[in-house]
């Protein structure tokens, strides 16, 4: 046991030399690309046929090495989501889900002979995750660890624009950069390149080494909607998607906030108005 | 203050009640005839205002941990459970992390107004250390609250702040270990800090009655520093305060809920969204805005015990203010020399706020390399929040104490209601030192 | 008076001392460690009694640089030779939490060629001394021991 840990401890450790470097004196990636989204500003909501492509780049690509372990198939088809139907209001009915869940195997236990077995997914099940555990899923992608993909929107500065922005973002690496035949140059990636750069100090590239190889690429997922599936396109439906597994309650929020304003506002209004009313003849 | 009590029992239940448990005159007294300085400016809102924060922190905080799980495994994602299927969890769990940032908001610029009108003078010292003890244990329920949902910012923030008590001599190691309840933060750190969490604010909530009753034992200062002197200066607190008091809540609460609603993560940190992991370290870790003055006069000083010490003589500061500052004037509306102190003063708190949140060696111009004292180029954001926590503890330690032995003021109004010289525009500018009268 | 005293301050220890490691806690196992996982140049963090450490594989030039540096200004002075085993000089293992506030330095940054800290901006050399910003002491060197030419036992 302990030299299993010990294994992924040690594979932790090579990754993060090479990643995780602090931003020294303004050697940090480029700001993230601007994107604009269906979401944004206060009234932003999110684009339910963006939501479906971006879920079917998500399956058919990020999934292989990406877990998703905070989102469950029900949540597809909840209000805002992906495969929102009126007709179900309770999400586990919708027959999307149910049929996507049950492509999906999870692991489960017989109730008689309490043997590990696999059963098809329900839409109360949440993502299985591709790999068994942290070291299986390190082991198979050379030592680093694809992040799980339910919070990533949201744990990153940049947000959707940065997920969007490293997967089209990958450019060859500058002459003079010492890169890893394992990892990638991206100058989005977050990271110190110094100690690999040759050239000046005054001109180390922006951005960091990513482990992942460029994931998408024009013509790779085939749109349901007949949408031209450019890599631009491809990259924008996705990271939309990521945004609604990291916030799904994003539109319920700030339809609730308009609400919520236009009370107090009007309230404020009018403890105003009465403020005025008492304090009428008195001098202050 | 007011004497008197002018309470008369209508109904019989309330002549019952009164003579047992006279809890309606208390309230009577205190909030509806309690007599209330005239020309008090929206600055005092800020009272009722953290009243509100404190009441909706306690609310949206014991629902919250109807659902929540204190143990490293579950924690975070717990709380994602909170955002995700609880009904309305995403709503109370913002409203708790935001209402933090605003319960912060707020005890800035009360205390600050404390400071402008000299509201810690004789005879409210008690009431400003009050405050300050108020303070005090927010700062703590706030870095224990941050530490709970066990992000990547929640970990490491607590390793570096429970690391702070390391550098005390001899019984340091001593302490940290003690605090984490093991040789990491860990599991038990979690439990205890949760345990903490819950109580402190209700010690918050004792300290604040304590404030409350000490503010209606001494009165409340105004704009003027004048002591009320007759009923011409004053009125009653209902309906006058709490009409203006209800008015500024809204106001308050409309700031508030766009946060919530519209950008519920720009005050927290992405990295928080992260699990925590105990090794690696956030390549950019900083607290929470509200901290960041503190953690940048940290950083400041290059020694780690030495800059501790730094960093609790901050605070200490605030509590030695009543005895420090020995102007004989109490509202700096009659101190022109200490007014202009104040703002940069003021300035200086933002700059090391700014500081704190940058990385200390970062250029503050960039491209420009100057020359390196102590191992630092001077233009860099350390040497910025040391000019700037200079200046901090010079305003405690120097211009509180010494510039009222050479400041000129302004004429003080005889009384709130005396026109006449109620405002400093309508004074001379050539006045001299007042003596304070005394109410 | 003096009794009562005594009691109390006898009641108090228990609801002190609660808070110290537990018994698990504090039992925790020493790890054994194949130094041959980590390459030249590379570095390896092993989880150890839940704080990361670090085990390093110095090059000639790492090792070179921190010998030479031995008789260098420093704020907690140590040889290169005292902190790392006779004749293993390539093997450097020190605690991977800064000495200043405990958060984990990284590998490559700072102007000493060995480990930054993000969190307030400590220096250390190869041989994990601090070298500049606020941290009092070097990185830790635990107890350690090597087994064989290719095993360390840690703790």
């Amino acid at each position: 046991m302990l030299r299993k840990l010990s294994v992924i401890a040690a594979v932790a450790g090579l990754l993060t030399a090479g990643v995780a470097g602090p931003a020294l004196a303004g050697h940090g990636p480029l700001e993230a690309k601007d994107v604009h989204w269906s979401f944004e500003g206060p009234f932003g909501r999110f684009d339910q046929a963006q939501l479906q492509r971006g879920y079917k780049v998500y399956r058919e690509v990020c999934s292989a090495c990406h877990s998703m372990s905070l989102v469950s198939f029900r949540n597809l088809g909840d209000k805002g989501g992906p495969f929102y139907d009126e007709k179900y209001p309770n999400s586990n009915d919708n027959p999307y889900v149910k049929a996507i869940a049950k492509d999906y195997e999870v692991a489960d236990i017989d109730n008689e002979t309490g043997d590990a077995i696999k059963r098809p997914a329900t839409p109360a099940d949440r993502f299985p995750a591709p790999f068994a555990n942290e070291a299986a899923a390190r082991a198979s992608n050379g030592g680093a660890l694809p992040p799980d993909m339910s919070l990533l929107a949201k744990a990153r500065e940049a947000g959707p624009a940065h997920i969007y922005s490293i997967v089209t973002g990958y450019v060859a690496p500058p002459a003079g950069l010492k890169v890893d035949p394992t990892s990638h140059y991206n100058p989005y990636m977050a990271g110190d390149l110094t100690s690999y750069w040759s050239g000046s100090h005054e001109h180390v590239p922006p951005g960091g080494f990513i482990a992942m190889a460029p994931p998408l690429k024009a013509g790779q997922v085939t749109f349901d909607d007949g949408t031209p599936s450019t890599l631009d396109q491809q990259a924008k439906d996705v990271s939309a998607f990521l945004m609604w597994a990291a916030e799904p309650k994003l539109e319920e929020r700030k339809q609730t906030g308009f609400a919520v304003l236009l009370y107090l506002l009007l309230f404020a209004g009018l403890l105003y108005a009465s403020y005025r009313k008492v304090w009428k003849n008195e001098s202050h | 203050m007011s004497g008197h009590s002018t309470y008369e029992p209508k109904t019989g239940f309330e002549r019952w009640l009164d003579a047992r448990l006279p809890i309606v005159r208390l309230g009577y007294d205190s909030f509806v005839d309690y007599p209330t300085p005239r020309n008090l400016n929206y600055w005092w809102t800020f009272g009722g205002i953290l009243s509100l924060c404190l009441a909706s922190q306690l609310i949206t905080g014991i629902i919250l941990v109807m659902h929540y799980t204190p143990s490293a495994d579950h924690a975070f994602a717990s709380v994602e459970h909170i955002m995700r299927d609880v009904n309305y969890g995403w709503l109370i769990r913002y409203m708790h992390a935001n209402g933090a940032s605003m319960f912060f908001i707020a005890v800035y610029i009360h205390m600050l107004r404390g400071l402008y009108y000299g509201s810690y003078k004789a005879p409210r010292e008690v009431l400003w250390l009050l405050g300050c003890v108020i303070y005090l244990l927010m700062m703590a329920t706030a870095f224990m609250g941050y530490v709970l949902p066990w992000g990547q910012m929640s970990f490491h923030g607590a390793v570096v702040i429970t690391n702070l008590f390391g550098a005390l001599p001899v019984v340091g190691e001593s302490i940290t270990t003690w605090l984490w309840g093991g040789f990491a933060v860990d599991n038990p750190t979690l439990n205890r800090f949760f345990s903490l969490h819950y109580l402190l604010p209700f010690m918050i909530a004792g300290v604040v009655i304590l404030h409350i009753w000490a503010l209606h034992v001494v009165g409340q200062n105004n704009p003027t520093g004048v002591e009320p002197k007759s009923k011409a200066d004053t009125v009653p607190f209902t309906p006058y305060a709490t009409v203006k008091d209800g008015f500024a809540m809204s106001v308050f609460l409309i700031l508030f809920a766009f946060f919530v609603f519209f950008m519920p993560n720009a005050l927290g940190h992405a990295d928080n969204y992260i699990p925590a992991n105990p090794l690696v370290t956030p390549s950019h870790i900083v607290p929470e805005w509200y901290f960041l003055p503190f953690y940048a006069i940290l950083r400041a000083v290059p020694d780690k015990l030495m800059g501790v010490l730094a960093m609790f003589g901050a605070i200490a500061c605030l509590f030695a203010l009543p005895w420090l500052d020995r102007s004989k004037v109490r509202s700096m509306r009659y101190r022109p020399t200490a007014r202009i102190h104040f703002f940069i003063f003021v300035v200086a708190c933002c700059i090391l706020g700014v500081c704190g949140a940058k990385l200390p060696d970062d250029q503050i111009i960039p491209g420009l390399t100057t020359f390196k004292v102590m191992e630092s180029d001077l233009n860099s954001f350390v040497w910025l929040s040391r000019v700037a926590a200079a200046y901090y503890f010079a305003f405690f330690v120097i211009v509180m104490p010494f510039l009222p032995l050479s400041e000129k003021t302004l004429p003080v109004p005889d009384s709130i209601a005396s026109p006449a010289l109620s405002h400093p525009a309508a004074a001379p500018v050539e006045a001299t030192a007042a003596p304070e009268m005394k109410g | 008076m003096a009794v009562a005293a005594g009691g109390a301050a006898a009641i108090a220890w228990p609801f002190i001392d609660q808070m110290n490691p537990a018994a698990d806690t504090r039992a925790l196992a020493s790890i054994e460690f194949d130094v041959t996982k980590v390459g030249e140049g590379q570095q390896v963090v092993v989880k150890w009694r839940g704080k990361p450490l670090f085990v390093r594989n110095r090059t000639k030039a790492e090792i070179a640089k921190a010998v030479a540096d031995d008789n260098a200004s420093m704020k907690d002075p140590e040889k290169d030779s005292a902190r790392v085993k006779p004749g293993k000089a390539q093997w450097l293992i020190v605690g991977g939490n800064c000495t200043h506030l405990g958060c984990v330095p990284t590998f490559g940054g700072g102007d000493y060629g060995g480990w930054f800290c993000p969190c307030h901006g400590s220096v250390y050399d190869t041989s994990g001394r601090i070298r500049k910003g606020p941290a009092p002491k070097n990185l830790i060197v635990p107890e350690y021991a090597f087994l064989s030419d290719t095993k360390v036992k840690i703790g």
